[in-house]
């Protein structure tokens, strides 16, 4: 099912959690809303599931207008931080709950509901747990039922929220590519908030990056790493090192100096400079961004270095390779590969 | 060797402890106090009810007024008890699950029969539907009594024991959250669904530790009761005012043995209220506080 959000904005006592936000959520994709603590992110979802109602703006599924139904009519899949089991029932119970509740007419009958449920633990990978209590299970395997339970009653939209925020680092990685595999197998439009890009880059189809109420930018995983439109998005997706430069005769200048980059279509005056540390290159080069080294330390198979640019003393940072001999105050010249101008401010 | 057996005691005595003897001389206050304040008075009342032997002890209670004590307080329990689960249930569901202008207050309201005494909730009740009120004849002229009749005595039972289940439920079900019925909600249960199955099922314990200290009370309750009875002998007498009435009369093995009862009341509140928060203390909320 595919999903509108059409300029959307939510108060809650006054205060704009969301401001005109717009999104398209394709049919059968798997689309991560990522952000800081306190974006909106949560809000937008229950937006979606019908957990509130939007100030203003529409919410459709296909092409019916959601925004006037009620959360039951939305017929969502619901998956919470903390999970929201029914303590009192079992998990087979649990499963089952949503399909159990429906009215006669359109209530499977009672070995069918048992059918279904213990093949979606069979799915979940929870069999042999039917008769548990769900505080006889581990966290991963309550979130598991939790998106068993969900999925009974066959959601038109699936929606998660921090699925995975509880869970230690191990187990979250574990259960990443496992709801990717049983996204791939489902096929249900899913959306699943999250505030760690590591997550959000290796599970989404696409991205939708939020800040302060708003969508900064929405793409695959490789367009939102590779071409931020935003200061934020660069700053907020992967490492990056700024710095303010000046455009003049086409170029970048640096303190009095220029680095060797075109400007493009940047105007004459001032503007950031965004690049990510890995994405350099060390030259010896009049042209070039050149420094010296203010600390170092070991990051996984690189070097990262502290470099003080010259002139007013801006900190960047810039990946070496493990075996450089660079110590502090090495003076290091550099050019980013690839870098992203925005405007100054 | 020495230094090592220091070290483990200093590890097993937390910074709060006291000395051993310390610690025995409190336990010792603290148990002859309770002697002294609970455990006599209730050996007492026991020792009173069969002064006069086990025959005598029946005869007391068989008799017909005490019969119709028996039988008034049961009833007014029965319908006191009931309406003060809905109405605390109500109240509580209200001030955990949603957000309103006036919270506070009620929160305040609820509390305000355990700030006043019962007395002066009987003496409201005589007020609004006294002879000199309002309502009172306008009730009146319909054939309805409320002063010295069961309806009088029944409401100012509800007001005196209305905190109990409310004051239990609001912060558990504040600490429970709505987590639980948005689920329930999300996938397709009604609101009717989702309390019976979800939001009841949650605060069961806590509830019924509530209904026992509500109907605890509502047995007991003297002051409030008193005021608005009437104290007619054999229809408006509850248990304890009977009690009080047959003791005025110097009939102390009466007295009692009615008493008794409602002392054998108080012990099996006790033992069920300790069972619950034993077996389900993290259930309930109150257990925690108290
Ligand atoms: N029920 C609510 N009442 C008042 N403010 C809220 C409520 N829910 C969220 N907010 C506010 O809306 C903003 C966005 O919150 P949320 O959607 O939960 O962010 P996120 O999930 O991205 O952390 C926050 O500033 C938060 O304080
Ligand atoms: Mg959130």
């Amino acid at each position: 099912m595919e999903v509108r959000v059409q300029n959307v904005r939510k108060e809650f006592d006054r205060f704009p959690a969301l401001h005109d936000v717009s999104l398209d959520i394709r049919s059968g994709e798997l689309i991560a809303l990522l952000g800081p603590s306190g974006s909106g992110k949560t809000t937008l979802l229950r937006l979606i599931a019908g957990l509130e109602m939007p100030t203003q703006g529409k919410i459709f599924f296909g092409d019916t207008d959601a925004s006037e139904k009620s959360v039951q009519e939305r017929n969502i899949g619901f998956v919470f931080q903390h999970y929201a089991l029914f303590r009192h029932m079992t998990i087979l119970e649990n499963i089952s709950f949503g399909l159990k509740v429906r009215p006669r007419s359109t209530r499977p009958p009672n070995s069918e509901i048992r059918r279904r449920a213990m093949e979606l633990l069979d799915l979940v990978q929870l069999s042999g747990l039917e008769k548990r209590y769900p505080s006889q299970l581990s966290g991963g395997q309550r979130q598991r039922v939790a998106l068993a339970r969900a999925l009974a009653i066959e959601p038109a939209v699936l929606l998660l929220d921090e699925p995975f925020g509880a869970l230690d680092a191990q187990v979250r990685r574990e259960l990443r590519k496992w709801l990717r595999e049983i996204h791939d197998r489902t096929g249900h439009t899913t959306v699943f908030v999250t505030h760690d890009q590591e997550e959000a880059l290796e599970l989404s189809d696409r991205l939708c990056v939020m800040s302060q109420g708003r969508i900064e930018q929405v793409g695959t995983p490789d367009t939102v790493y590779d071409h931020p439109t935003s200061p934020f998005v660069f700053g907020f997706i992967g490492e990056s090192s700024t710095l303010p430069v000046t455009v003049e005769n086409g170029e970048l200048w640096v303190g009095g100096r220029a680095i060797g980059l075109p400007a493009g279509d940047a105007g004459p005056g001032e503007a950031r400079l965004f690049f990510r540390p890995h994405d350099v290159d060390l030259i010896e080069a009049d042209a070039s961004l050149a420094g010296v080294v203010s600390t170092a330390r070991r990051v996984g198979g690189t070097r990262r270095v502290e470099l003080e640019i010259g002139g007013a003393g801006h900190l960047v940072e810039v990946d070496l390779p493990f075996d450089h001999p660079a110590g502090e105050k090495t003076r290091l010249a550099f050019r980013p590969r690839r870098w992203k101008l925005f405007p100054a401010g | 060797m020495a230094t090592k057996l220091r070290a483990r005691r200093h590890r097993r005595v937390s910074p709060t402890s006291e000395s051993r003897p310390v610690q025995w001389l409190l336990i010792g206050i603290a148990l002859a106090f309770m002697a002294v304040i609970l455990l006599l008075p209730l050996y007492a009342v026991f020792h009173e009810a069969l002064i006069k032997g086990i025959g005598a002890f029946f005869a007391a209670l068989g008799e017909k007024d005490a019969q119709a004590a028996i039988r008034l307080t049961l009833l007014v329990a029965a319908i006191a008890v009931p309406l003060n689960v809905v109405f605390g249930l109500a109240a509580s569901w209200a001030i955990a699950k949603f957000e309103f202008k006036g919270k506070a207050f009620l929160i305040t309201l609820i509390d305000l029969p355990f700030s006043v005494s019962p007395v002066i909730s009987g003496l409201v009740y005589v007020l609004l539907f006294g002879a000199g009120s309002f309502l009172g004849p306008w009730l009146k002229s319909y054939g309805i009594e409320v002063l010295f009749a069961l309806p009088g005595i029944v409401l100012a039972t509800i007001f005196v024991t209305f905190p109990f289940v409310a004051r239990e439920l609001i912060p558990l079900m504040q600490d429970q959250g709505t987590g639980d019925e948005e689920a329930a909600l999300s996938l397709g249960a009604n609101g009717w669904q989702t309390f019976w199955r979800v939001t009841l099922p949650n605060i069961k314990w806590g509830l019924l530790y509530g209904v026992l200290l509500c109907n605890a009370r509502a047995m007991g309750e003297f002051g409030a009761v008193a005021v608005v009875s009437g104290k007619i002998r054999g229809q408006t007498t509850t248990m304890p005012l009977q009690v009080e009435m047959l003791y005025n009369e110097y009939n102390a093995a009466a007295a009692f043995a009615l008493a008794s009862l409602l002392a054998l009341l108080a012990l099996v509140t006790l033992v069920l209220k300790t069972a619950l928060e034993w077996r389900f203390g993290d259930e309930i909320a109150a257990a925690a506080k108290h």
